[in-house]
């Protein structure tokens, strides 16, 4: 089976990807943006959503932040930390798939 | 959030996010806990694709943001690729959830390609027998094995649904096992919940307080160990709970369920309070209903409470339970739930469930369209 049966270490290197499965909308009724997943609602602030925006697994989770930290005017490496702990929480949750 | 009586054109009540459709009551499996009534309806009395795709575009605009296409199995209906391509163009997340007996791979990669983005399997048992004599079926379990890998060849997200209860408690473990091994990101724990069928087989269902606790252990572990590789979702078993489960999220406030005739329920058993009304997607808007209909307002918000919930710090946190349950157990819907260690039929609770466990198992009563007339 294709499914990763390890937990996965989210690295800088690492290429994040939102899977099929996980859905971004905006959800006009309550004024705010969502990801839709099994059985799950999680609604996203601004940060949240412009880091998944970026895991369309071309970019690395390093070059996810230093686009941010330009958007931003923000420095790269807390940038960088800040992206790294939150893609971890997202691929435990199984929400972002990582490619190496 | 929480609102009195009284109010017009739904104003300060909180719009829906889940609607569950139960498209059909209609089945190959004949599972003894279906939670569904014991009075089924047929293929000729349920809604037709007009009426279903008119009920997604007003659950839509209402902020229904998921919704768990079910039954009976809802693959039975022939206009279910038509029914997910509508709330895929709607953006409405559609979990399909299927005893995974009746799809062949064409039909799931239709669906697939409709938008279909997660199918929720449910398993009565990880070992070939004890699946079909669960189900009263044949072959059941190799059929859904071979579902789970075309679906994780076409990408959808797969979750194991476990329904648990006396004749296969034993095997929790085996059921993360199984979730692992089939590729699934999530599972479902669901003790079964005392509600139509499985009310009528209560006593071959229940568990013991002690397997209870020994399967709470294994789910327990099994979190800390699959930690990134699987979901876990558990259903607790409230006939040994101390508080009840906030059912619903509190009654008319985040779902709804549509039944396969078009009758909007707070929750998918509500019909067994005989003293609740309900209105139909056939006679008026769903916004009406959720907002005003006569089902929804009677156990909506805190007012309708008395004590022990009235006074009780969590009634915003378990909404004084279950209503079905109350009804059920302590004859009164308003009642606190039984399940609720606050409430006087508690121990009366805690006693049936343990003298039923610690008696020999009757046979199952199987799940079956006809056997009580609708």
């Amino acid at each position: 089976m294709s499914a990763q049966r390890q937990r996965a270490v989210a690295e800088m290197g690492s290429r994040p990807v939102l899977p099929a499965y996980v859905r971004l909308r905006r959800d006009e009724v309550r004024g705010r943006w969502v990801a839709l997943a099994p059985e799950r609602v999680v609604e996203l602030d601004e940060r949240s959503l412009d880091i998944l925006k970026l895991c369309d697994g071309s970019r690395s989770i390093a070059e996810l932040a230093g686009e941010l930290a330009k958007s931003y005017d923000a420095p790269e490496a807390a940038i960088a930390e800040d992206v790294l702990a939150f893609i971890q929480e997202w691929s435990d949750k199984l929400l972002v798939r990582l490619e190496t | 959030m929480v609102r009195g009586n009284g109010r017009s054109n739904g104003r300060g009540t909180p719009p829906p996010s889940g609607m569950l459709a139960e498209l059909t009551h209609r089945c190959p499996l004949q599972c003894p806990y279906c939670s569904n009534p014991l009075e089924l309806h047929k293929a000729a009395d349920e809604l037709d694709t007009a009426t279903w795709l008119s009920v997604f575009d007003q659950a839509a605009a209402m902020g229904v943001l998921q919704v768990h296409l079910s039954g009976g199995e809802p693959t039975l209906r022939e206009d279910l690729e038509e029914l997910v391509a509508h709330l895929g163009e709607r953006g409405v997340y559609a979990n399909l959830i299927t005893a995974g007996v009746t799809l062949d791979r064409a039909r799931l990669e239709r669906l697939a390609e409709a938008g279909l983005p997660h199918i929720q399997l449910s398993f009565q048992s990880t070992r070939p027998e004890r699946a079909d004599r669960i189900g009263n079926a044949n072959n059941a379990l190799a059929k859904k094995l071979e579902t789970a890998k075309w679906a994780r060849e076409l990408g959808l997200a797969i979750t194991l649904n476990a329904p648990i209860h006396r004749q296969n408690i034993d095997e929790i473990g085996a059921f993360f096992d199984l979730a692992v091994e089939i590729g699934a990101e999530r599972i479902e724990v669901a003790h079964v919940q005392y509600y139509g069928w499985a009310l009528k087989n209560r006593a071959a269902l229940v568990p013991s307080a002690e397997e209870t606790a020994h399967a709470q252990k294994v789910v327990d572990e099994a979190r800390s160990r699959l930690k990134g590789i699987l979901n876990i979702d558990c259903v607790v078993p409230d006939y040994y709970a101390k508080y009840p489960k906030p059912c619903m999220c509190g009654w008319g406030r985040e779902f709804m369920a549509v039944t396969p005739t078009g009758l909007v329920l707070p929750c998918h058993a509500a019909q067994s309070i005989p003293t609740l009304t309900f209105d139909s997607v056939r006679e008026k808007p769903l916004d009406e209903i959720w907002a005003e209909g006569a089902a929804f307002e009677a156990f909506r918000g805190t007012d309708w409470m008395s004590e022990p919930c009235k006074s009780c710090p969590r009634k915003e946190i378990d909404f004084g339970g279950c209503r079905c349950q109350a009804y059920a157990l302590a004859g009164d819907a308003a009642a606190a739930d039984p399940a609720c260690s606050l409430s006087p039929h508690h121990a009366a609770m805690r006693a049936l469930a343990a003298g039923e466990s610690a008696a020999p198992p009757p046979d199952f009563v199987y799940r079956r369209i006809g056997l009580y007339p609708a």
